[in-house]
């Protein structure tokens, strides 16, 4: 089930022989838990603190159609869809990583493209989650507190999502074309952490904002 | 585990194959099922608001740390790289529960922020409920 191989070039010559980029780029993860922290938060404090709706789980609020809505805004079955869609996508980028480690260029292309693409419907499934709230509930960034902070803190999501897809098509084009070698698995291994944050910021948005009445 | 995890040399790492990886993809799609059941269990009236609430915590977490330590390699890495993420983490999620516990239980502000709002509401709502001669 294990095998050894080597993850970065043979010598670091740095003060703590860790690669720097990667130490780096742990302390912008870091940072990132921050943002997303006092996001989070913001988003709780204000739950259910709204004066009219739309509400998140609950009904007798007005849509924008002037109908009395007997359910809340949110779509449970498609945002499960797109929650296992992103965690499918975290599994293709690890075998990325194994194939690039490997120097396995075509298999490394396929799982590296195959990730963007799951980034990809997840956020087609958020545009389609946004538009249907505007359109059809008439909840936009000013409606009311719970639109505000919800908008804000998936939108911020969703927008790490779409840099995350160009940040991993580039480097499916650059496995492609050869230019990630084994002993440069580094760059892909660093654009798996990202991708992995992303989906963990997820995996604690989905339930405290959607499961959690 | 420990043959897998242990660390070989400086800068090289026994390393997880392919199918232990789908392996954990696997555990957290079952977990995410469980999610959903337990918001289903909830709605339906089947488990108490509560319970499933913790239900649906205790799994995020276990989603959570498997996906750190196995698909961002920290069970694997050197510990240095987990301090890095461990100690913002912790300082996110303090900021979460002072924020929560700031508005909600100890100083209760956010239930004051609509108050001026609610009241004038409900003094219009008795203008209009008041013929003008009575007002008079």
């Amino acid at each position: 089930m294990a095998e050894s191989h080597a993850l970065s070039p043979a010598h670091v010559d740095t003060s703590t022989g860790l690669d720097s980029r990667k130490l780096a780029f742990w302390g912008f993860i870091g940072s990132e838990c921050l943002l997303f922290g006092s996001l989070i938060a913001t988003y709780l404090a204000y739950k259910g603190r709204s004066l009219d709706g739309p509400k998140p789980h609950d009904g007798g609020w007005v849509n924008r159609y002037g109908e009395v809505m007997d359910h809340g805004v949110f779509n449970i079955p498609l945002t499960t869809f797109s929650t296992f869609i992103l965690l499918m996508s975290s599994v293709a980028m690890v075998l990325a990583l194994n194939h690039v480690q490997r120097g396995h260029r075509g298999q490394g292309t396929l799982w590296l493209f195959l990730t963007a693409l799951g980034g990809a419907i997840f956020l087609g499934a958020q545009v389609y989650e946004f538009t249907y709230f505007v359109a059809h509930d008439g909840m936009t960034l000013g409606s009311n507190l719970f639109a505000s902070s919800f908008f804000t803190l998936t939108g911020f999501h969703g927008a790490h999502v779409t840099v995350g897809i160009i940040y991993l098509m580039t480097l499916a084009s650059l496995t492609w074309h050869g230019k990630i070698p084994p002993e440069k698995s580094l760059n892909v291994e660093i654009a798996g952490l990202y991708w992995h944050f992303v989906d963990v910021i997820w995996i604690i948005i989905f339930p405290l904002v959607y499961l959690i009445p | 585990m420990t043959s897998e995890t242990r660390e070989v040399a400086h800068n090289q790492h026994t390393h997880p194959t392919n199918r232990f990886y789908v392996v954990i993809g696997a555990i957290l799609i079952a977990l995410t099922v469980l999610e959903v059941l337990g918001y289903l269990g909830e709605v339906n009236g089947t488990l108490p608001s509560g319970a499933a609430a913790a239900i649906i915590l205790v799994l995020s977490a276990a989603k959570f740390l498997l996906v750190v330590m196995f698909y961002m390699h920290l069970k694997f890495d050197h510990p240095l790289f987990t301090g890095t993420f461990v100690f913002p983490a912790l300082l996110g999620m303090l900021v979460i529960g002072s924020l929560v516990l700031l508005f909600g239980p100890i100083h209760g502000t956010s239930d004051a922020i609509g108050d001026d709002v609610r009241e004038e509401r409900r003094a219009a709502e008795v203008r209009a409920a008041t013929p003008a001669a009575d007002r008079r």
